[in-house]
């Protein structure tokens, strides 16, 4: 289940404007498979954090409601061109994944 | 079946309704949203779901802008941007009120993050995609209409 995550991550000004794409099926537990008629088990990311050179800086709580192969995009004030970012999310099966990048 | 199941939403969203109202003055006080329980996650209405992340005292805030579309074609991808104004913003949650869950996500953000979050949500029917900020320990919020034409949470 562990699909690469990307990130990119670029200085605006002060400001570090974070891009992060997930790969993740996002099932609500309540989508009926089409051919089955069964309801789809849920499967989605519950928990991402992020730090920008160890800091953290989100720690955030989802739900199924989040489209699937998530989008999600902050800004964080202060850090330098080349100061590195992490990314980790877990899933309600207890799936993890983690990715760096560096600011540019 | 399917009648079944509108009645019974139906009468979750009337019940939720009600549950603001009466919500309103039984909260808790206002605690960290950046350690929102699970069962906010779970709760069927939005009621419930700022009960259980315990917000209360919404105040409503211009400071926070809310940029998704008027209409969405397709309700699975509905692009949010929240940004909040608010100075010391500490948490962000987006709700989109009709969903059978309506709290989405809830960011916590510290180390310097800005008040500032964009994602792609889910929505199943037209409804007001709600804001919730916290700042100081107060939570603001704010909402927009979304028109979905088609529902993104499948059945």
């Amino acid at each position: 289940m562990a699909e690469p995550m990307r990130i990119r991550a670029t200085m605006t000004g002060d400001v570090a404007d974070v891009k992060v794409l997930m790969n993740h099926p996002m099932e609500t537990g309540l989508r009926k498979d089409a051919k089955t008629g069964q309801l789809v088990p849920a499967h989605y990311i519950t928990n991402v954090t992020a730090t920008v050179n160890g800091g953290k800086v989100l720690d955030a709580g989802l739900s199924g409601g989040i489209s699937k192969n998530p989008y999600l995009g902050f800004r964080v004030k202060g850090p330098k061109k080349g100061d590195k970012v992490v990314v980790n999310w877990t899933d309600n099966k207890g799936d993890k994944n983690s990715a760096e990048a560096t600011i540019g | 079946m399917n009648a079944l199941r509108r009645n019974v939403l139906k009468g979750a969203a009337g019940a939720g309704t009600v549950a603001v109202a009466v919500a309103a003055g039984l909260l808790r006080p206002t605690q960290a949203l950046a350690d929102v329980p699970r069962s906010a996650f779970e709760a069927k209405n939005v009621g419930d779901a700022l009960k259980n992340m315990g917000a209360s005292g919404l105040v409503d805030s211009k400071d926070i802008t809310i940029k998704a579309p008027d209409i969405a074609e397709n309700g699975a991808v509905v692009p949010v941007e929240v940004t909040s104004g608010i100075a010391g913003t500490t948490a962000i949650a987006i709700l989109a009120e009709k969903n059978p869950t309506p709290l989405l996500a809830d960011f916590g953000l510290m180390g310097g993050a800005a008040g500032y979050i964009s994602t792609r949500i889910k929505m199943s029917q037209t409804s007001l995609v709600r804001a919730v900020v916290t700042a100081g320990g107060k939570s603001y919020t704010a909402a927009k209409e979304v028109k979905v034409t088609i529902g993104g949470c499948g059945g």
